[in-house]
């Protein structure tokens, strides 16, 4: 069965795109990662052209988040303070990443910038995965715990501007979360993704959170993001499909919901690691598209005229 | 779906005939119409045959030629640079029809010379695509060529040309193919009587327009950004929420 995409101006069969959101829905379920990442090249590869993929996919983000962070806020799970000082860093950061979306997109070079920001982190993230994932199944093995300092000093902690967030229980500056909200700001821009597998470790080793609060106080900044990008991209570039948003998002639930009670039942580290080999081999194959000789080295883009 | 076209095409034919006989050949020597004045692309488009049909006046060759609406493009060519393939030259290209398709009854070089096939502009080679700006002769060339060879490989300029069917001398009929990614906008189909050196044409208008709900949403999304961003902000929040409250009960 087809549906043709009104803004993606292609046809696709609604039951692969339904399919598509489900496993990808599985996965980030099952492994407790949003799955944005996996989806825009997906996307891509059949037959999406990049920058709706990227920007419809920041629609669906807002849709997928909301279920999480509802989970997490009836538990109690979620800092506001400090979410909203990430959000106040990460609505420059998307706008700022929005209009360069636009200039890339006006010179041509969106598309190389997509698939380069991909390949670079789809292969450093896979390769952390992957090793912080045998690393803990080796540590499981030698039940050698190393106890670890519960607070670090360092020069983190001499920046101005300290806050004080209770529920993180943390006194820090307030600049650290704020460029960290930018960085991820820029990414759910360019990327269409809500940087949580980015987000989460940061949280907890650069700024120190508890990793209780740390889901769900990272969901509650990214549904703000996307809203944010998916709102500007609307206005300045018009990508944003609702009908495929809205496909994704429903198999996207589904499967997350799916992924989590399978997840809960499976050995967490060994799953890890196939998905860190999962994401690395995207990463790799989205890589050698960039590098290998393509068959078409001409490309073509409608500028306008009177249609 | 079979049984609806085959209805409209025994239609057309009949109309024809009917056109044929009522105005007897001498004072019209060429008459044309089609299937499908308007063609929409709803949410089950998969692309559509438009039948062009007609009559004439006595013995001679019928070409047809479509254009899509004219379009302004931008061809970019993709170097390697470090290791990797990036866009690096670009040539735009200015009033490029964004479809072009011809059907023949016979094989064009048969049917016309080139110098009329030049004038009418009827063929790939004889189409009017020339880059916008001065650029260098070979690589204008090559843009040009790259040009052509996407449109075509995308289905929307047609790389045969087509077959026209004439019966008794007297009437044709031809398909013409509109692939699912076809432009929207006013297409022209002009229809030619070739007697050796001899032209008559008659332009038959097509237009080409999204229909039903993927219509108004494209339009919603270009007209009304600043709402259309909204709703779908809060479509997802709501599916969200929905999800949330479904699954919690299981």
């Amino acid at each position: 069965m087809q549906i043709y995409l009104p803004i993606a101006e292609i046809s696709l069969n609604v039951i692969l795109l339904l399919s598509i959101g489900g496993a990808v829905g599985l996965l980030s379920g099952m492994f407790g990662v949003g799955g944005g990442f996996l989806l825009t090249p997906i996307l891509i590869f059949i037959g999406v052209p990049p920058a709706i993929a990227v920007a419809t996919q920041a629609n669906q983000v807002v849709g997928s988040s909301v279920s999480g962070l509802l989970a997490h806020w009836s538990r109690d799970n979620v800092d506001f303070k400090m979410g909203s000082v990430l959000l106040a860093g990460g609505f420059i950061g998307s706008t700022v990443g929005v209009v360069l979306f636009g200039v890339l997109r006006r010179i041509g070079q969106i598309d190389l910038v997509i698939n380069l920001a991909y390949v670079i982190l789809l292969t450093s993230v896979g390769a952390l995965m992957l090793f912080e994932s045998l690393r803990a199944i080796l540590r499981m093995r030698w039940r050698a715990g190393m106890p670890r300092k519960l607070h670090q000093h360092t020069w983190v902690h001499g920046l101005p501007l300290k806050m004080r967030f209770r529920r993180s229980r943390l006194y820090i500056s307030a600049l650290l979360p704020l460029a960290l909200g930018f960085m991820i700001g820029v990414l759910a821009a360019i990327m269409g993704v809500g940087g949580a597998f980015l987000l989460v470790p940061a949280m907890i080793y650069l700024l120190g959170m508890p990793t209780r609060i740390v889901v769900g106080t990272s969901l509650f900044q990214t549904i703000f993001v996307t809203a944010n990008v998916t709102f500007l991209q609307a206005v300045q570039t018009h990508t944003v499909d609702v009908f495929l948003a809205f496909l994704l998002l429903i198999g996207g639930v589904i499967g997350a919901q799916i992924g989590g009670r399978i997840g809960a039942r499976l050995p967490a580290e060994q799953l890890r690691v196939l998905l860190a080999i999962l994401v690395l081999l995207l990463g790799i194959s989205l890589a050698s598209q960039l590098v290998r000789t393509p068959s078409e080295i001409y490309s073509l883009t409608p500028t306008g005229g009177n249609s | 779906v079979i049984v609806a076209r085959r209805s409209i095409s025994v239609g057309a034919w009949l109309s024809a005939l009917l056109l044929c006989c009522t105005r007897a050949g001498a004072e019209v020597p060429l008459i044309a119409d089609s299937s499908q004045p308007l063609v929409e692309i709803n949410a089950g488009f998969v692309g559509t045959n438009v039948l062009v049909f007609g009559a004439k006046d006595g013995p001679g060759d019928v070409v047809i030629v479509v254009r899509g609406p004219i379009a302004d493009y931008s061809v970019r060519r993709k170097r390697r640079i470090a290791g990797v393939w990036l866009n690096a030259d670009r040539v735009d290209f200015q009033g490029v029809p964004s479809f072009y398709a011809v059907a023949s009854s016979r094989p064009l070089d048969k049917v016309m010379t080139p110098a009329v096939r030049s004038r009418e502009g009827v063929g790939i080679d004889h189409l009017e695509v020339a880059p916008a700006e001065q650029v260098d002769a070979a690589e204008g060339e090559a843009f040009t060529a790259a040009l052509i060879r996407i449109k075509q490989h995308a289905g929307l300029f047609g790389s045969e040309v087509g077959p026209v069917r004439i019966l008794a001398d007297r009437l044709f009929r031809a398909e013409i193919h509109l692939p699912s990614n076809v432009p929207t906008g006013k297409y022209d189909v002009e229809v030619m009587l070739v007697r050796d050196d001899d032209v008559i044409a008659q332009t038959v208008y097509l237009e080409v327009s999204k229909s039903g709900l993927g219509a108004d949403v494209y339009d919603f999304a270009h007209k009304q950004s600043a709402a259309y961003g909204l709703i779908a902000i809060f479509s997802a929040l709501l599916a969200g929420w929905a999800a949330h409250l479904v699954f919690r009960k299981i």
